[in-house]
């Protein structure tokens, strides 16, 4: 498998096998990201981490998986301080860039923006977030998680929670969830429901899938995993509070949940789940966000060739 | 009686077994109208013909050239192209949908990359040639309705 120079766009670009290859790199990575053994792999390499939107996790974990590995991060989180204040294109800030570092990571708020990047750069782009469109490194975090919690990912029964519409994560995680047979279930308001595409191609791969309206009953769930149900989305404040009220994850919702159920989120949350879950066993949320750092570090070690 | 079918044209180009009902939007689409004000265009429209019903459009005193062909297929796929020299069918081809589709569609998509100022041209993937279906390249959102989309 040879990873060296490709972009990561989508994670419709990869197969399962690269998928699973990817993930057992990043196994190898975890104590270097917890900083309990030390590596140069990276020495002497460039990462320009080039941020045109806000990040918290994404943008720090990957300066912090480039460090982590000995190489050198240069670039931007406010392109306010830019050329692209004075009107600069995309194309030309990526033109620049290239010339300054070995690999580019990116956050745009047009979808397919990485993309376009890929074809101007001559260097790696891995897509950190475009607009609506793709989040490959959260999807990729988000399996190594379920991996690593559960023991593997096939078998599980997942319920995806919250805004299913226009969640950018949970696209890719069923598509993703769908490669490895996995059975899900989608639970949203109607208005927020997964669309019919996803469902129809999820079907095509084999997922068995169930649709659902309310959080009554997930007993037999494996893994839920919570999105944000985003407040613009709905014309009626009123209407927002009743929705949002009714897909909070709070002690009482855990009662009847298998023991060893996890509860996943991308973060940032706001009020979808109370804080009370935050210390129970099931809450898996914060180790999910340090596994981005060791799947960014396989992802960097891999496309810069110090991995084969 | 007085002969009411479309006549036959001594030089242009006539677009057969065009999907009926398009026929309209083919010479849109070609912008004739605009391009060549003098161009005499005769459009038959649900003609039962061998294979079921279809549109013709003849266009007098023009020859069409690829990249107008490719626009046709979009909406017509099952048009051919005819090049009429002094009455005579000189060359005939069926229009053909390419595999990919670079500067004839804008992306429906607001948020799109290709609808900033990049210097890039739109590009759409041909996800399914029967029914049509593409898809933009950079954000892939499909085109529910390719003819309001060209350019």
């Amino acid at each position: 498998m040879n990873f060296r120079g490709r972009d990561v766009i989508s994670i419709r670009d990869f197969t399962k096998e690269e998928i699973l290859y990817v993930l057992e790199i990043a196994e190898k990575m975890v104590p270097i990201a917890k900083g309990e053994k030390k590596s140069n792999l990276l020495n002497g390499y460039i990462m320009a981490s080039l941020f045109f939107e806000p990040s918290t996790r994404t943008r720090l974990s990957f300066e912090s998986a480039m460090k982590r590995l000995g190489g050198l991060v240069i670039g931007f989180a406010q392109p306010g301080t830019t050329s692209i204040k004075k009107g600069e294109s995309l194309a030309d800030t990526i033109r620049t860039a290239e010339s300054y570092c070995d690999v580019i990571v990116m956050r745009h708020p047009h979808e397919g923006s990485a993309r376009m990047a890929a074809e101007f750069a001559e260097v790696p782009v891995i897509n950190g977030g475009d607009g609506a469109g793709h989040h490959p490194t959260q999807c990729l975090l988000d399996l190594f998680t379920i991996k690593k919690e559960k023991g593997h990912i096939e078998g599980n029964k997942v319920a995806l929670l919250g805004d299913l519409k226009y969640g950018r994560t949970v696209h890719s995680l069923a598509y993703a969830l769908a490669l490895f047979g996995v059975e899900m279930v989608f639970i949203a308001p109607p208005e927020l429901q997964m669309p019919k595409e996803v469902i129809e191609e999820c079907r095509e791969m084999g997922a068995k899938l169930e649709i659902k309206n309310d959080i009554e009953d997930i007993s037999d769930v494996d893994v839920l995993y919570v999105t944000r149900i985003q407040k613009e989305r709905f014309p009626d404040p009123e209407e927002y509070n009743k929705v949002a009220g009714s897909y909070r994850i709070d002690a009482k919702t855990l009662e009847k949940v298998k023991d060893d159920m996890i509860v996943m989120h991308p973060l940032p949350r706001v009020d979808e789940i109370s804080p009370e879950v935050d210390k129970t066993r099931h809450a898996a949320y914060f180790r999910q966000t340090f596994n981005g750092v060791p799947v960014r570090m396989a992802l960097l070690a891999l496309v810069l060739g110090g991995i084969e | 009686m007085k002969e009411l079918k479309v006549q036959p044209i001594k030089d242009g180009t006539v677009i057969d077994h065009i999907t009926p009902g398009n026929a309209l939007k083919v010479v849109k689409i070609l912008g004739i109208t605009e391009k060549q004000p003098d161009s005499i265009i005769s459009i038959a429209m649900n003609v039962v013909g061998k294979r079921g019903k279809k549109d013709i459009v003849k266009i007098e005193n023009r020859e069409l050239d690829p990249k107008e062909v490719d626009k046709i297929a979009l909406i017509a796929p099952n048009a051919t192209i005819n090049i009429i020299r002094n009455y005579e069918v000189a060359e005939k081809h069926r229009v053909s949908v390419p595999d990919e589709v670079v500067g004839i569609v804008k992306c429906p998509n607001p948020n799109c990359i290709s609808n900033t100022r990049e210097p890039i041209e739109t590009k759409f993937i041909v996800k399914s040639r029967n029914p049509l279906k593409i898809k933009c390249y950079y954000c892939e959102r499909e085109v529910e309705d390719i003819s309001s989309q060209i350019m």
